[in-house]
């Protein structure tokens, strides 16, 4: 009938993005290493370490020349002081050639994101044609510091001239000063941490417990299901120091309801939902992706995987709206790429917590929220949950904050390659109220 | 028949009464949200399917707002008022004793009898928004509480505690209320879902509540809290008679000192918990119930009821609504004044430009600016991230760039009317023609300051109180030539920026300086008559003035007070005289100043407290030394000279018309002058004190020292007629 012949002849004109005097730019290849609970095998590394066997896999995986990549760039959140520029230590340490520049980038949660977004600028620039984008995050190990006026006495103390002086800075040193600093997991312009906000949202969309721990063994389960089946094809074996060789994440855990149900809420006691089960976890891992120009690909032999198209950034008030990125990213990279909910067959959205992803979807799924907080006439609809994060999420496979970002992207192309769908959405939410969003498309095979 | 108050609706096996006065923004415990509560609470126990009940307000901001005063004003006697306290400790009783157990849900105020109905329920949730308050302001009325409060507030945050509530009256933010264990649980304030934010939050309250009730009747909650160390340390100690007298002594020492005797609802407080504690709970409430409705009948709570009134009328807009919001003000001069305005303006969402001449004036303005907000950040009322963030609707500068998008300017610049004219017409130069020039003066006649204007509609007077941040009155003083808009507008910035607002005619001192001008002049003939500054406060304080003359002089300082002396002296006569102005000059030429330059009537050492008298102070008054009268030197009559003269322009002011009405006139009195609260503002005293005693007393005092004392036209109309009075 005629709804269907309008549907094939969508269809055909849908078939790609690919817009006029815009150079296509193709993910050729992504890698990460295992994502392991913090202080597990990799507790004694440092996190240009983890950045170095995720690059040095990339060069494996691809057999790309060491020094065939004009630019890296690397995000990351907690940052080791030593290694400030994390994207240099690695990409010198892993060995490329000393003369590709090397930059880092941060915006928390969706950090590689940005050195994924920022490669892809550089190349619609012309500066550039292969970019190695990446991400690390290291928990085992953070940066704990002296109060800030044990810091201000040693300063002086190195400024000091004469023993009399020395004597009187350290006379000063009280109690007081010996007490730590450490890495706040508080959001700084409110001082709330995550958890305690990702619960507030969850009581606001009316997110259930039950939801979330639902939604939560359906991350395990299906992580773990992809795991048997191999189709974790982006994790790379890592030979760790001194340990053992790590080739599989280990932080995924399919539980029971009943278990899930025994647990107290972590954040808001005693009535939150929010739950240390149904939250993602402290998590090691790096990843990193190879985006070059498509002529520059083909020419130098890739069969790429995917087309990186239309991405946005969106920001909103970090207090009350800290996890809504999806929500509001969403809408607005669908309506830049001409697209529908629809229209895409494959979603991966970062899971920071079961609450904060069930929260996203009714916010998606809500005339009266798109209405009054984004402007919009009508809802986008929620995705549908069969084509939703198939392989797990950040909730069981793991949450290295500054990595996960090149993870969806890869996981979107490499879903698309096996399911067989044309077009792939990544959606993360971010400390500070941000939020990012990004079509793929797949490459004809 | 229908209930329009109370309603409730069963969930599950939970109760969820709901309670909405309909015909107000708050809900107060009227008689019929109490009879329906009543009907409503019969119908609940009777109900089989519920087991437990949530109380809950349907309005987003407020619980309850407290007793309907109204209700308590309508009463006639001691003794009907002592019932209305004996119904409610009788509902509240019931509460208590319910059979199923009923947890009060709380979001907004929840204040005096709202407080005493919550504490009577078994469980209480309240959220964390910064408008859940919790408190006891009932001795800001002159009362107590009288519906149980007095019995069950000890027992449950500690003696202490207790009086620190009932005798402060202060507020209780949630979290604080938690950790003094008058509330049981917090529920964060949610944020945009599905729902508005206020309408959620209110939701996700009632479905904790409801989760709290159900498991208080499964006994997962239990209401009995297993005391810690400290609680059991506390609770010994409190049990020892001795201890619990001393309390009371030490309490009743620390009332006596604050209140000079002047107040008698705090000592009914005392004397309520007292009774309680040492005589047993029927005695306890019998006490309340009694002192309650002698309390109802006493002056002291007629005068701050009708204050509390005055000041409700003075924060409303009775010029409308302004043509066109303020959004960007603009404030001359960084000094004390100008960094105050600043101060309260910048976090009203008004971007201010703060203008001042010189960099070091205009940094000092801005380091006070930034104090006064981060003394809140310490305080923690306030996030450091929030200091910064209304600090960045704050500009700096040194000229007039950006004035071109000004929509008021507030001038505080020096008292002088030339600079003043050169200001005005520098800034009508670069401002948009919508824009507002107010002037921050304390005496200079508006229309003066107007006369160099080129829009003399838009020029009116702001007169605020040092220091801004923290007293409550503004005066606004518009000439005959201010157009309404300009005054809606201006009413409309001082209501942003939290002020109780009088708005008052024009005219040489307006209202607040004129009428403490003839006082102060009063206070420097005392002076000069041998009356030490030290006796002078003592017997200003102990008529209730909470700033002794001398010290005010000094706060004031000594300079201004010279210069109000004099140009009002000039513009009212040989009334204003009394105290010879040479007195103040002569200080202030040998450098007393006042506080600010460290001597003054006394010697400022900072970081001490207390004061002695600047000893060089007497070669000034014995220098113009005047011989006293004893006819009129008596300790009363000392201070009937200081406080009739205060009244008698007072009520001048409003036979002139430069008052609107009384209440306008007690509320500037009382919030900008220190005038004694408990009096209620020189009008509600003459209403109490009697107009004919207060003439009779000036009659004297006339015989003596002349025209200063000579009663006004007004005031000898209610002296003749006693029928006559400022308030109904």
């Amino acid at each position: 009938s005629q709804r269907m012949l309008k549907q094939t002849l969508f269809n055909l004109l849908k078939k790609t993005l690919a817009k006029p005097g815009v150079k296509n730019i193709v993910l050729v290849e992504g890698v990460r290493t295992p994502f392991l609970l913090s202080g597990t095998t990799y507790a004694d590394l440092m996190p240009h370490d983890l950045a170095r066997a995720a690059l040095q896999g990339l060069l494996h995986k691809t057999s790309l020349p060491k020094d065939a990549v004009d630019y890296i760039i690397y995000g990351t959140v907690i940052q080791e002081v030593k290694t400030s520029n994390v994207a240099r230590e690695a990409s010198l340490g892993a060995g490329f050639s000393d003369k590709i520049p090397s930059h880092t980038v941060t915006m928390a949660c969706i950090s590689s994101n940005v050195a994924m977004t920022t490669g892809v600028g550089l190349i619609t620039a012309g500066q550039c044609d292969t970019i190695v984008a990446g991400g690390v995050e290291f928990m085992s190990d953070v940066p704990i510091r002296h109060s800030r006026k044990m810091r201000k006495t040693m300063l002086a103390l190195n400024r000091a001239k004469t023993l009399g002086q020395r004597l009187s800075l350290i006379g000063s040193i009280r109690m007081a000063h010996l007490t730590p600093e450490l890495p706040a997991v508080a959001e700084f312009s409110t001082a709330e941490t995550m958890g305690h906000s990702a619960d507030r949202l969850a009581a606001a969309f009316g997110v259930t417990r039950l939801e979330q721990d639902e939604f939560a063994l359906r991350s395990h389960t299906l992580a773990k299901q992809a795991q048997d089946a191999g189709l974790l094809s982006d994790v790379i074996s890592f030979k760790v120091p001194g340990r053992d060789t790590v080739a599989k994440d280990n932080g995924i855990r399919p539980s029971s309801m009943e278990q899930l149900a025994k647990l107290k809420p972590a954040f808001i006691k005693p009535h939150g939902t929010v739950t240390a089960a149904n939250s993602s976890f402290l998590t090691d891992g790096a990843s990193a992706v190879l985006i070059m120009s498509e002529e520059k690909a083909l020419a130098m032999g890739y069969k790429p995987k995917a087309y990186l198209r239309d991405f946005v950034f969106v920001s909103q008030d970090p207090k009350d709206q800290l996890l809504l990125g999806p929500a509001y990213g969403t809408p607005k990279v669908l309506a830049r790429a001409g697209l529908t909910m629809d229209d895409i067959d494959v979603f991966e959205f970062h899971e920071a917590f079961a609450g904060q992803i069930m929260a996203n979807l009714k916010a998606l799924d809500s005339d009266w929220f798109a209405q009054t907080y984004m402007g919009r006439k009508v809802k986008v609809g929620a995705p549908a949950m069969e084509k939703f994060n198939l392989w797990g999420g950040s909730l069981s496979l793991g949450h290295p904050f500054g990595a996960t970002g090149c993870r969806l992207v890869t996981t979107v192309a490499h879903r698309l390659l096996k399911e067989g769908g044309q077009y792939g959405l990544v959606a993360a939410c971010a400390a500070g109220g941000q939020g990012h969003a990004m079509v793929i498309e797949a490459y004809p095979q | 028949k229908t209930r329009t108050h109370v309603n409730y609706e069963v969930k599950e096996d939970v109760a969820v009464i709901r309670m909405n006065d309909p015909t107000s923004k708050v809900n107060t415990l009227s008689v019929q949200m109490q009879n329906e509560m009543i009907e409503v609470f019969n119908e609940v126990l009777a109900n089989d399917a519920v087991q437990s009940a949530v109380l809950i307000s349907s309005k987003p901001g407020c619980f309850i707002a407290g007793a309907d005063i109204n209700m308590i004003q309508a009463c006639n006697t001691s003794e009907e008022v002592t019932k209305l306290s004996q119904e409610g400790q009788k509902m509240f009783a019931r509460i208590e004793k319910s059979p199923k157990p009923i947890v009060a849900a709380i979001n907004g105020p929840c204040l005096g009898g709202g407080l005493e109905f919550a504490i009577a329920c078994q469980y209480r949730v309240a959220t964390k928004s910064k408008k859940t308050v919790l408190g006891t302001p009932e001795v800001m009325l002159g009362l107590l509480p009288g519906a149980g409060g007095t019995q069950r507030l000890p027992k449950m945050v500690g003696i202490p505690g207790a009086f620190d509530m009932m005798l402060t009256g202060r507020n209780i933010r949630a979290d604080k209320a938690k950790k003094m264990g008058l509330v049981h649980q917090l529920v964060d304030p949610l944020g945009p879902g599905l729902k508005s934010p206020e309408e959620r939050t209110i939701e996700y309250l009632e479905e904790v509540a409801i989760q709290c009730a159900k498991g208080i009747v499964n006994k997962k909650i239990s209401l009995t809290k297993e005391k810690g160390m400290m609680q059991k340390v506390q609770d010994y100690v409190m049990g020892i008679e001795f201890v619990r007298q001393q309390i009371y002594k030490t309490v009743t020492a620390k009332v006596m000192k604050m209140s000079k005797g002047l107040y008698p609802a705090p000592l009914k407080i005392i004397e309520s918990v007292k009774a309680g504690l040492e005589q047993g709970p029927d005695s306890g409430y019998l006490a309340e119930a009694q002192n309650f409705g002698k309390l109802a009948m006493t002056s002291e709570s007629n005068a701050l009821i009708g204050l509390y009134h005055g000041q409700v009328a003075c924060k409303k807009n009775r010029f409308g609504v302004p043509e066109r919001p303020v959004k960007n003000l603009a404030i001359l001069g960084a000094g004390l004044m100008g960094a105050g305005i600043a101060q309260v303006t910048v976090d009203k969402g008004i971007h201010t430009v703060l203008k001042d001449t010189t960099v070091e004036g205009l940094s000092r303005g801005q380091q006070q600016v930034y104090k006064g907000l981060n003394d809140k950040t310490k305080k923690k009322t306030i996030t450091s991230f929030e200091r910064d963030f209304t600090l960045a609707s704050l500009t700096g500068q040194l000229d007039y760039s950006g004035f071109e998008k000004a929509d008021m300017v507030i001038e505080a610049v020096f008292e002088d009317l030339n600079i003043k004219h050169r200001v005005i017409k520098e800034v009508e130069a670069v401002i948009p023609p919508h824009c507002i020039f107010a002037t921050n003066t304390s005496a200079l006649p508006i229309k003066d300051i107007a006369a160099a204007s080129i829009r003399p509609e838009k020029v009116i007077g702001m007169h605020y109180f040092s220091p801004v941040d923290k007293m409550q009155l503004l005066e606004i003083i518009t000439t005959d030539k201010t157009s309404k808009d300009t005054t809606a507008s201006a009413v409309a910035v001082g209501l942003k920026q939290g002020k109780v607002i009088i708005v008052v005619g024009d005219g040489p001192g307006f209202y607040t300086t004129r009428c403490l001008a003839p006082m102060l002049a009063e206070a420097v003939r005392l002076l000069q008559e041998g009356v030490d500054p030290k006796k002078l406060d003592a017997l200003t304080t102990g008529f209730g003035f909470p700033v002794g003359a001398a010290t005010l002089a000094d706060e004031v300082g000594i300079d201004v007070a010279a210069h109000v002396a004099e140009d009002l002296g000039k513009a009212f006569g040989s009334r204003f005289g009394g105290g010879n102005v040479e007195v103040l000059k002569t200080m202030v030429e040998k450098g007393f100043k006042g506080r600010k330059s460290g001597k003054g009537c006394y010697v400022y050492t900072p970081g001490l407290k207390s004061k002695d008298v600047n000893p060089d102070i007497e070669d000034v008054l014995e220098k113009y030394k005047l011989t006293p009268n004893p006819l009129v030197s008596s300790d009363s009559d000392v201070q009937y000279r200081l406080v009739s003269r205060f009244v008698n322009e007072a009520v001048m002011c409003l036979q002139e018309g430069i008052l609107n009405g009384p209440v306008e006139g007690d509320i500037g009195a009382v919030f900008g002058l220190g005038f004694p609260p408990c009096l209620g503002g020189p009008f509600r005293f003459v209403d109490t004190f009697g107009a004919n005693k207060l003439v009779e007393k000036m009659r004297r005092y006339e015989e003596v020292y002349g025209n200063h004392f000579t009663p006004c036209q007004l005031l000898l109309d209610h002296a003749k007629d006693s029928s006559k009075r400022f308030h109904k």
